[in-house]
């Protein structure tokens, strides 16, 4: 071995590589995936590093996704871990144009000594969540862990669906509108409150919900019409739209103005030194859009009652490609993804 | 909460105005292009400028001929290393190291606090010299609270030592005075700077009047700017214009916070704890009356004077590689910029710092990594 594999293999895994942004994307590439990138899938497989996998089936593709979901803490306000499960693998499908799932799989993981109400309690909340989004769950495997091999509950689940048409997230084209579809910051925000123990008095909620009807709307309005897609979780906005950049190639140019960002969420990143747009959001998408169906896709998604709030935020250009120029209306800049998981500033 | 977000959307409005921001932008092109050559280059010596500059994208509004150079005014990033290097010392000898989060990462000779803290030693975040003291009433343990930044916080500090802190409790004092590395920058051979925005914090307690005597002796103009874009704007204009005139004199551009006596009870305090000595500023130069040290008279409270602090020990070692390839020195002084620097971005992150500037929120280095310097857009 050469002494630069040496150094690599005795490196440490860090948080940072699991905040959503280029370092998670690089140690994917260089470990996890590797060996299966080559692959010949027909449809979309790993190397695309889309939010699921598209298998063709006929003249339909099969969606297949997978999530694994910690949270700390389990409970917050707008939400739990399981309402984020459902959520985060029912979007992670419509994601990529598949808003009918056919089902769940739904692995747990518990702590030796977590407490049978709040399991009651998590499970009464997938189910609400499931409702919501006109899914069920078709199988699932639990276990349980010694205390201290893990911290309290992961869960794990898997969607599958058929879909007509696949959105991907590289389908940008210069001229495309970017459709934001409500305000941002709203889940990070909330869960650092909480984490934190911040004394901020004001209503902070999360936004975690399963918006596959929305993107059912955004979809049927103008078929053809929405070029990609992808939902601003971990790394914010700022990580999504550098991905969705890069991989279509082209640049993107952000109006800060048109930016729906509610005043608590402003207030409280301005205090704790935050930028808005690297925090998670759990219940919004980003979607590419054609220039001329712009005005019937974003009434289609204002008319669902999760896209009320919804802004044309940015538009694509040929040039700056990957990059993602903020126009804050006083001047502009670069937008630049979080290294890591954002933190409240201490000084 | 309410009320508080519809004054701060009034605030929003008037200091955030677009329309108001882009003939700001004209004036200064207009002022900068009667001046008839270029460029023209004025130095800023704060962190929060540079944060606002940065944030809101003024850079890209700023007429090309104008070169707005962000000089030594991250107090943070001045720390000189055998600073570090006795707040390190003290923190391997079993004392608690009370500090402001951004100086947990600052590389000393060998390591930072925040490695200090790995290896065992005590170190706690504190937000205030308030908070070290009361730190301090809650235990028996020595408790040296480690005093960074300008006359804004040195004020902060003089007030806890004034305000009969425990007796476990001592101050090692870093905190540095900016009038005096103005005067080394003017004299800098070959300095480019026609012109300085003074830091509207720090003159609300020293006041605009301070600058006179700069003014005089350099013939460069001084204006004070608070930190809205706006502000910013308006301040820069003020002094392109003293520029074009030939007029160098003081211009109080933030008269909402700023007067020109100051405010005096803060002063005294101030003079009353702290004297000034000369001292190395990190990667800038030796600059005299440039650190705050605490009186005599306030020995007890003074944790150079309490503890016997060897750093020598630190010192057996010569410091990476790394640590001399960094420029963080030039970048202060407005010579370079961070993208010049072979380690900015590379081996040089905010997790992983080489230099200062890179360590603190107001660092030039960090500020650009996290908004992407001024690229052409």
């Amino acid at each position: 071995m050469t002494a630069t594999t040496t150094q690599r293999s005795e490196a440490l895994i860090t948080l940072r590589h699991g905040a959503g942004g280029r370092a998670m994307r690089q140690l994917i590439g260089e470990t996890l995936a590797a060996g299966y990138l080559e692959t010949k899938v027909d449809g979309i497989g790993l190397a695309a590093m889309d939010d699921g996998a598209a298998l063709r089936i006929g003249d339909r593709w099969l969606v297949v996704t997978t999530d694994s979901h910690v949270v700390h803490p389990i409970f917050f306000p707008g939400g739990d871990i399981g309402r984020l499960a459902v959520a985060g693998t029912v979007n992670d499908l419509a994601m990529m144009g598949a808003t009918a799932p056919l089902g769940l799989t739904c692995a747990v993981i518990i702590e030796e000594g977590f407490r049978r109400g709040d399991l009651e309690r998590i499970q009464r909340s997938m189910q609400e969540t499931c409702r919501e989004a006109g899914v069920t769950i078709l199988t699932g495997d639990t276990k349980v862990m010694g205390r201290g091999e893990l911290d309290g509950i992961v869960i794990n689940t898997t969607g599958v669906a058929l879909t007509d048409a696949i959105v991907p997230d590289a389908g940008l084209r210069a001229g495309d509108r970017l459709l934001l579809t409500g305000s941002i910051g709203d889940h990070g925000m909330a869960l650092m409150v909480k984490r934190h123990g911040l004394a901020i008095e004001a209503e902070l909620r999360s936004d975690v919900a399963p918006i596959n009807g929305l993107i059912q709307a955004a979809l049927a309005a103008v078929p053809g019409a929405v070029t990609a897609m992808k939902d601003p979780t971990r790394g914010g906005v700022a990580s999504a739209l550098h991905e969705m950049a890069e991989k279509s190639e082209i640049g993107i140019v952000l109006h800060e103005p048109r930016v729906p960002v509610s005043p608590v969420v402003r207030a409280a990143a301005e205090m704790l030194g935050l930028d808005p747009f690297q925090i998670a959001n759990e219940g919004k998408a980003l979607l590419g859009v054609r220039p001329e169906a712009v005005d019937a896709v974003l009434a289609a998604v204002r008319a669902h009652p999760l896209g009320a709030a919804a802004e044309i935020v940015g538009e694509c250009i040929a040039d700056h490609v990957g990059r993602v120029i903020l126009d804050t209306g006083l001047g502009r800049r670069l937008l630049v993804e979080a290294e890591g998981e954002p933190l409240p500033r201490i000084c | 909460m309410a009320e508080v977000l519809a004054t701060e959307g009034a605030k929003e409005l008037r200091f955030r105005d677009p329309a108001q921001a882009r003939a700001l932008s004209a004036a200064l092109g207009r002022v900068v292009a009667e001046i008839g050559r270029a460029p023209v280059s004025v130095m800023h010596v704060c962190g929060s400028h540079e944060q606002s500059i940065a944030k809101f994208g003024l850079r890209a509004i700023l007429p090309r001929d104008l070169n707005v150079i962000m000089g030594p005014g991250c107090p943070v990033c001045v720390t000189d290393i055998p600073e570090v290097d006795e707040a390190v010392v003290l923190a391997q000898d079993g004392v608690r190291i009370a500090t402001y989060g951004d100086m947990l990462k600052v590389p000393g000779s060998m390591k930072s606090l925040a490695d200090a803290q790995t290896e065992g030693a005590k170190v706690d975040v504190v937000y205030s010299a308030a908070q070290a003291a009361d730190l301090a009433r809650d235990t028996t343990e020595e408790i040296v609270f480690f005093a960074s930044g300008f006359e804004t916080t040195a004020v902060a500090t003089a007030a806890v030592v004034l305000g009969d802190p425990p007796p476990n409790f001592s101050v090692l004092s870093a905190h540095k005075y900016i009038p005096p590395v103005m005067e080394i920058v003017a004299e800098m051979p070959g300095t480019k700077v026609e012109g300085f925005l003074a830091a509207g914090h720090a003159a609300t307690i020293t006041g605009s009047a301070i600058f006179e005597r700069f003014v005089e002796r350099h013939q460069i103009p001084v204006v004070v700017a608070g930190f809205e874009p706006l502000d910013i704007l308006g301040g820069l204009v003020k002094l392109v214009e003293l520029v074009r005139d030939r007029s160098p004199r003081v211009e109080n551009m933030y008269p909402r916070c700023v007067t020109a006596e100051g405010n005096r009870n803060a002063q005294a305090q101030m003079w009353k704890v702290f004297r000034t000595v000369g001292g190395q500023w990190r990667g800038i130069a030796h600059v005299p009356n440039g650190n705050l040290r605490l009186r005599d008279e306030f020995a007890h409270v003074d944790a150079r004077k309490r503890h016997h602090i060897d750093v020598r020990r630190l010192w057996s070692r010569s410091p990476s590689t790394l640590t001399q390839v960094c420029i963080c020195g030039n970048i202060m002084a407005g010579i370079a910029s961070p993208q010049e620097c072979p380690l900015f971005g590379k081996e040089c992150i905010p997790e992983t710092p080489v230099g200062a500037c890179m360590v603190s929120s107001e660092g030039t280095c960090k500020i650009w990594h996290q908004y992407g310097g001024h690229p052409d857009l």
